[in-house]
């Protein structure tokens, strides 16, 4: 079952991928820090604080979240999971983007040259609505489709 | 090509088109992309120095370094000189042992002296400027009432909005240099009359004073990153804002920040817009939060324990996150004397360290009868950043005690509050 919402490009783009998905705010220097460390290919949150994502791939998936949270070298830590190609393929927020993440989309894309298409205001029933290994289509404009083969949620 | 959101004048279309070279359009692209994120109508110059949040080497940071590096390439610093938070380690003051050296110089902060060195080419103000509390007169970069600032460190941002009655947003690292560099902020928020605007209002009916970290810790937990308009505190801390209340403020307002991430309080009769505006400063429709004894006790009580062995001798306690002033210092070193006597014992049981600014602690040390007592004692000073000295896998296992509410939130540092811990590190036991 398909379900269409439209939220607010902040890096407009379109993609495709594989939901994971966070209720809970995505705290990026816990989540990041270990396999960016470790130089690994795949990051794999290691938030021991958020089960809703601890030891996920994140690396090319579509990470669905409410917002980040935690230290402010947040944005830097997700910039440099962008510069070096082991970000989610896309950001999609259910509310307004958060300085951390605004930050580390927007550094880098403009120091880095890499797009993380970012999404938020996609509202509280789009979280609601899609679960993990659900296929997600985002498309320039802020449109998203999930593909929920179970139905979803709703 | 960039086509802003926001209003820009030609100038800026100008450096957003390249014309004043690569590396300032990225800067000012960077702050017009993230204020057009957060609906700002146009740039508006700073009045005063930003302050950093990032003052660590942290190897993870990596495009930082790099940013800074096409910045000094371009010979592009700041407009007015800045300050940044405080430094990671300290071993003249804060012993390390041999792994925990070899995790901090080879792991966690090895690029620290290359760090410092682009800070410096960039517009550092000076090899003392790192320190939380810039707003010392001591270090100096204080801005004054309705100066447009773009600083990101959370303490020192609820501190200018609130205390000082500067307006800064809670800018992500990074983000505050950029500003600085352009000597423009995005129009948007805490910048704003109306972002300024109380949508919550604190009603304190406690019988004593509060403890400052307690209060300001409640209030974060609950409003988040709402502004609140707090009604009975000036009767604890008199009408005017001397240094004994701006040092309980500074530290009430860490708590709300990082409990919370409240940018902006108002203290009725007391912080200078409640004093000039009053409760028109509350939006019709806000909500109301009662603080009384029980409240502070039921928010005490939820503080996780997260020592490994819950009872363990306490080994370590770090007092002032954010730095002390040097009143604060002044008033630790006899309430530390007072718990000594008490406890029969000249030297604390407990290694303790004292954190303030590096300005401060050379006022400090250059004053030979304080610095006496401070070694009779044992304690140390230091101009450290306890929280990111305690940033790392070997300071999980450590026995840590603090009376900051903020350590307590980002490390595993245990809370007491400030008379408890003097009882403590004096005993050596819980």
């Amino acid at each position: 079952m398909k379900k269409t919402f439209k939220g607010r490009p902040v890096i407009a783009g379109s993609a495709s991928g594989e939901a994971v998905v966070t209720k809970n705010g995505l705290n990026i220097l816990a989540s990041f820090q270990k396999d960016i460390l470790a130089k690994s290919t795949v990051i794999r949150s290691n938030d021991q604080n958020n089960p809703d994502l601890l030891g996920k791939a994140l690396t090319g998936k579509i990470l669905c979240l409410p917002t980040t949270i935690g230290s402010t070298t947040g944005g830097m830590i997700l910039q440099k999971a962008i510069a070096s190609g082991r970000a989610p393929a896309a950001l999609l927020f259910a509310e307004h983007i958060d300085s951390l993440a605004a930050a580390g989309v927007i550094l880098a894309k403009v120091w880095n040259e890499r797009d993380v298409v970012t999404v938020d205001c996609l509202g509280a029933d789009f979280l609601e609505s899609v679960k993990d290994l659900d296929g997600i289509e985002v498309r320039n404009d802020g449109t998203v489709i999930v593909d929920s083969p179970t139905g979803g949620n709703q | 090509m960039y086509n802003p959101v926001m209003q820009v004048s030609a100038e800026e279309r100008d450096v957003l088109d390249g014309k004043k070279g690569e590396a300032l359009r990225k800067a000012l692209e960077s702050i017009v992309r993230f204020g057009d994120a957060f609906g700002a109508t146009e740039l508006v110059p700073l009045d005063a120095g930003v302050h950093l949040v990032t003052s660590f080497g942290l190897s993870v940071i990596e495009p930082v370094f790099e940013i800074m590096e096409e910045l000094i390439a371009a010979g592009l610093k700041t407009e007015k000189p800045f300050t940044v938070d405080p430094r990671p380690c300290d071993y003249a003051n804060v012993a390390a042992n041999l792994v925990e050296r070899l995790v901090f110089d080879r792991f966690m902060y090895s690029k620290q002296k290359k760090y410092e060195s682009q800070l410096a080419a960039v517009g550092l103000k000076d090899t003392r400027a790192f320190t939380c509390a810039c707003y010392f007169d001591e270090v100096g970069n204080k801005p004054g009432f309705g100066n447009i600032l773009a600083w990101a460190e959370s303490s020192a941002v609820v501190y200018a909005n609130s205390v000082l009655g500067a307006r800064t947003n809670r800018n992500s690292g990074v983000l505050e240099l950029l500003c600085g560099i352009a000597g423009k902020a995005p129009k948007y928020g805490l910048l704003t009359d109306g972002g300024r605007k109380a949508t919550w209002i604190i009603e304190l009916r406690t019988k004593t004073k509060p403890e400052a970290q307690i209060l300001g810790s409640a209030i974060g937990l609950k409003v988040v990153e709402e502004v609140p308009y707090i009604v009975g505190l000036d009767a604890f801390l008199g009408g005017t804002l001397d240094q004994d209340a701006r040092d309980y403020l500074k530290d009430m307002g860490a708590a709300a920040a990082s409990n919370g991430a409240v940018g902006l309080y108002h203290v009725d009769g007391l912080t200078p817009e409640a004093v000039s505006e009053g409760k028109s400063l509350v939006e019709p429709g806000a909500r109301t939060y009662v603080i009384d004894d029980a409240e502070l006790d039921r928010v005490r009580s939820g503080y996780p324990l997260l020592w490994k062995k819950p009872d363990a001798a306490p080994e370590l306690a770090f007092i002032g996150c954010p730095h002390l002033s040097r009143a604060q210092l002044d008033s630790w070193l006899e309430r530390l004397e007072a718990a000594a006597a008490a406890a029969n014992t000249k030297r604390l049981r407990v290694r303790t360290i004292l954190t303030t600014a590096p300005d401060v602690e050379a006022s400090f040390r250059s004053d030979s009868v304080a610095m006496a007592r401070l070694d009779n004692l044992g304690a140390r000073l230091s101009s450290i950043c306890p929280l990111m000295y305690m940033n790392n896998p070997l300071c999980h296992g450590k026995a840590v005690v603090t009376c900051s509410n903020k350590l307590r939130t980002y490390t595993v540092a245990r809370f007491f509050t400030e008379a408890e811990l003097a009882g403590i590190v004096a005993r050596g036991t819980l």
